[in-house]
């Protein structure tokens, strides 16, 4: 049997609903996703952490969870949100259900929600804190007092908390050697750079810049990650080092970091982009490709004065940048995810652009 | 890009008289292309041998033709209206035949014709089942395996590659004589000799049987810069082996996971350049082992379909008429969403909402048809409903049939229960229902229709909520449980069949414990964006939220 729980927001909204996976309370800023499929890649993106996500499809859990589909070591959101939670998952590949993946990973959801009310909201007010309580708690006062209370992803470094803290290799052999820059990297770029030839080897985000010097890197790729870049100034610091030495990469948070890199300001965007169907143009080409995306803070479009830096791909929904390149050192960085999982795999070929790049600053 | 400005005058070709299979769907997207093309200046030339279609309203073409739709007919009207451009795609496969008559007639040669949309080369290459097979294996797709045998040794040596179940088709017989589906060696050798004799050539192709597989369909636009977009995903309730358009379907897809889902997007996305859909939709299906999630190509429609038209519908996305926009000239980043206003039609919908669509049947006027589901299309119609949920969506279809049924209730079944899961016929939902009543597991409901066992779930959730409510003939049925049978799409009615009691005395029940409809938008985009013409469904959502202030 289910328990009743409360989804609380900061404005004082609260919803009722169903308790699943971990009964126990958790807070975070909640925004919504608009995938139709790939919960399960959702719920272990690093990229998550402090937030709980509400899925607009309304029907989730139905392919239940499986082996493969894991995108870093465990479930990163605080909590998630769902109209109606599959109780019996129908797949070839499903191992347990959603529900019993977020009991053994103790993490909380609620389900029986009006996700589209919910979305609305976001949509209007923009991201809010929340809370999900188990409904052992009734005083609304105090719930949304506390939702107040809990702590604001803004300003904070919270990549500390998803990343591994010693380096590894994931893959050993390859043509050329890249350095990923963890910040809460999604699996399946690791596996996309392993499949162009490279070998790859994470290094944590505040590793120093003496010892990735030592590992003599043909490339660096920096990741994508939770929250808010500004905090992340020793970053900022190691990679201004970095581009001058070599080819560099960035997705998402990493193309926030190069951004700041470059003079470039973060601003948050108002709800963030969440989902797997943002029409993104390339400038160059014309042509559009459908990315996944998931960010709340973005680079200012009208930020980067250097003159240098060249704008490669915009949003078409509403104009924001979604990629740039720098004329002089063989940077450049992407805001939206070319690794997809979940969603299309349209730029997956940015990979290869990567390869390219190095491949040229090999020969010069 | 800009719209074409060396053609002025176009040519469509309607699809004739509503036959099955064949309905007005068509009129649907003939009138959104003629309403499209005229927006942009162009003037309309349509023929349709069906003057009882909307697209034939005088309002509609510039010059409207109610002529038969055979090609020397159609050939005299170009050789009068000298059209710069003719656009095949919005009139089923009546107006794709007939444009490939023409063509091999030499007429669009003569008169100068541009095809707009697909070309010949496309349709040739999606129609003919040889070329598209082959077309399929050149890019890396996996279609039903098939050879050809003349000895038994040849079959078992091709069985073996094939694997089991396989269909036997004797070449050369009519109307499939001495065809088999054989499950095992045995069988193979018993039937195969029997094949052989009924085969004039004593020729057999054998090909890998799929019924029972899952079946998918997704409906495709691509633009003239080579842009793709998947529109809308569609998961058939009936396994392959029925008819899509006699299948109960359901959007978007439900049971695949985004690996499984991204992988047919890719590839109904090479399909569509290496078939050479230049501009427009196309709708492309695909089969699914469910033990293993092996994917193969059934079939693709270089046109607007049946299916378009649901899409459409389902999620908010005009297909035929952003088609003939894209056959134009234009690309899809250059066209606003119909829905939103402000953001592209270059994108992909998404929904949060479940949409069924369930055919209608009527085999009273059809007495020499048998009421038992197959390959070839029997539904003289069809329904669409929308809902929060897949059970809401699914109970409002039904009552929408028209059929007298008020959800998913009790009825007279006619056949022996295992006889009315096993033949897939119209009414096999009821006899699902029956069988959970008489206590059959998923499993063994599985085992028989091969529906997959997400939605038999669903079912039994629907089921297992009649008995909960059933509890209540003497005294009335509590609130949470009310409010859960009006989010499962129960109807007042239902319940007091259930009960035993007025329809009016649940009715005020329910205005007591204050559980009202709602209307919730159908806007392309979830609730990202601001809609500016939406469209609505009604839907029960449990009113969850409790308003509270600081």
């Amino acid at each position: 049997m289910h328990t009743k729980g409360y989804l609380v927001l900061e404005n004082g909204q609260i919803f009722s609903g169903n308790i699943f996976g971990a009964h126990k309370k958790t807070f975070g800023e909640l925004i919504f996703n608009t995938s139709m499929t790939g919960y399960q890649e959702i719920t272990y993106d690093p990229s998550y952490k402090g937030q709980i996500v509400v899925m607009t499809y309304p029907l989730i859990g139905n392919y239940g969870t499986n082996k493969e589909d894991v995108e870093s070591y465990k479930i990163h959101l605080e909590g998630f949100v769902v109209k109606e939670l599959s109780k019996n998952p129908s797949n070839w590949q499903a191992d347990i259900s959603l529900e019993e993946l977020f009991k053994k990973n103790n993490v909380t959801g609620i389900e029986n929600i009006d996700t589209r009310k919910l979305t609305l909201i976001l949509r209007e007010q923009g991201a809010l804190k929340a809370g999900i309580f188990p409904a052992d708690e009734n005083n609304f006062k105090n719930m949304i007092q506390e939702t107040i209370n809990s702590p604001s992803i803004v300003g904070k470094d919270i990549v500390k908390k998803v990343i591994k803290k010693e380096p590894y290799w994931w893959s050993k052999t390859g043509k050329y050697k890249v350095l990923v820059i963890d910040c809460g990297v999604k699996y399946n770029i690791l596996q996309l750079l392993a499949k162009q030839n490279f070998a790859v080897r994470v290094i944590p985000a505040d590793y120093p810049y003496q010892e990735i010097i030592k590992e003599k890197p043909d490339g660096i790729l920096i990741s994508n990650g939770p929250g808010d870049p500004q905090p992340l100034d020793y970053l900022v610091q190691t990679l201004s080092n970095l581009i001058e030495r070599y080819p560099v990469f960035g997705i998402c948070l990493g193309q926030q970091i190069l951004g700041m890199v470059f003079g470039g300001k973060i601003y948050k965007l108002k709800f963030g982009h969440h989902g797997a169907n943002h029409p993104t143009k390339t400038l160059k080409t014309g042509k559009i490709d459908i990315t996944v995306q998931n960010h709340g803070f973005c680079v200012d479009i009208n930020s980067l004065k250097d003159p240098n830096c060249e704008i490669t791909h915009i949003n078409l929904n509403d104009g924001t940048m979604e990629g740039f390149r720098h004329k002089k050192y063989p940077a450049f960085s992407v805001q939206f995810h070319p690794e997809a999982s979940p969603g299309p795999h349209d730029a997956n070929y940015i990979f290869n652009e990567f390869w390219t790049m190095i491949c040229q600053k090999e020969k010069t | 890009m800009p719209k074409r400005k060396d053609i002025n005058r176009i040519l469509l070709i309607g699809s004739g008289p509503i036959i099955i299979g064949q309905a007005c769907e068509f009129d649907y997207s003939g009138s959104q292309a003629c309403k499209a093309l005229r927006e942009e200046g162009y003037k309309v030339i349509l023929i349709n041998s069906n003057p009882a279609t909307i697209m034939t309203d005088p309002e509609m073409a510039d010059i409207t033709y109610i002529e038969p739709l055979i090609p020397e007919v159609v050939a005299g009207i170009i050789k009068k209206e000298k059209p710069d451009a003719l656009l095949p795609t919005m009139g089923g496969q009546t107006a794709l035949n007939l444009t490939v008559k023409l063509s091999q007639m030499g007429v669009l040669t003569k008169y100068k014709v541009h095809l707009i949309g697909a070309n010949i080369n496309a349709i040739k290459k999606a129609e003919d089942r040889q070329l598209f097979k082959s077309a399929m294996i050149d890019i890396g797709l996996n279609v039903p395996k098939s050879g050809v045998a003349y000895t038994l040794e040849e079959s078992l040596k091709i069985s073996s590659e094939i694997g089991f179940p396989i269909i036997l088709r004797p070449s050369f017989t009519l109307g499939g004589t001495g065809g088999a589906i054989v499950y095992n060696i045995d069988e193979l050798k018993e039937s195969i000799s029997k094949a052989f004799d009924l085969s004039l050539n004593h020729e057999i192709l054998l090909e890998q049987s799929v019924i029972g597989w899952k079946e998918f369909e997704l409906e495709v636009m691509r633009d003239k810069k080579d842009n793709v977009v998947i529109i809308c995903s569609i998961e058939n309730f009936d396994p392959m082996g029925i008819h899509t358009g006699d299948s109960i379907t359901v959007a978007p897809a439900q049971t695949l996971t985004d690996k499984e889902y991204q992988n047919m997007r890719d590839a109904a996305i090479k399909i569509i350049r290496e078939v050479g859909v230049e501009t427009g939709g196309s709708n492309i299906q695909f089969a699914i082992n469910p033990q293993n999630g092996e994917m193969v190509v059934i079939e693709m429609n270089p046109r607007v379909s049946r299916s378009s038209a649901l899409a459409s519908k389902a999620t908010g996305f005009p297909i035929a008429k952003i088609a003939a926009k894209l056959a134009i000239g234009y690309t899809l980043d250059e066209i606003p969403n119909d829905i939103t206003k402000k953001t592209p039609a270059c994108f992909e919908p998404t929904i949060d909402y479940c949409v069924v669509k369930i055919p209608k049947f009527n085999f009273e006027k059809f007495p020499k048809s048998k009421p038992c589901l197959n390959t070839s299309m029997k539904s003289v119609g069809e329904i669409m409903s929308i809902g929060r949920t897949f059970k809401e969506a699914l109970q409002k279809g039904i009552r929408s049939l028209e059929s007298g049924y008020c959800g998913l209730e009790e009825k007279k079944l006619n056949m022996e229960l295992e006889s009315g899961l096993k033949n897939p016929i119209p009414e096999r939902l009821f006899y699902i229902r029956e069988a959970f009543k008489k206590g059959y597991s998923i499993n063994k409901i599985y085992q028989i229709t091969f529906i997959d066992p997400w939605f038999l779930y669903n079912l039994k959730e629907i089921f297992d909520t009649e008995i909960e409510i059933q509890k209540y003939k003497n005294s009335e049925i509590p609130m949470e449980l009310f409010k859960k049978a009006k989010e499962y799409g129960f109807s007042d009615k239902h319940i007091a069949k259930i009960l035993g009691q007025k329809e009016e005395n649940i009715y005020n029940l329910r205005k007591k414990y204050n559980i009202k409809v709602e209307y919730k938008m159908v806007d392309t985009c979830a609730g990202e964006f601001e809609a500016q013409t939406p469209y609505y469904y009604s839907t029960y959502e449990q009113n969850s939220i409790i308003e509270e202030t600081k």
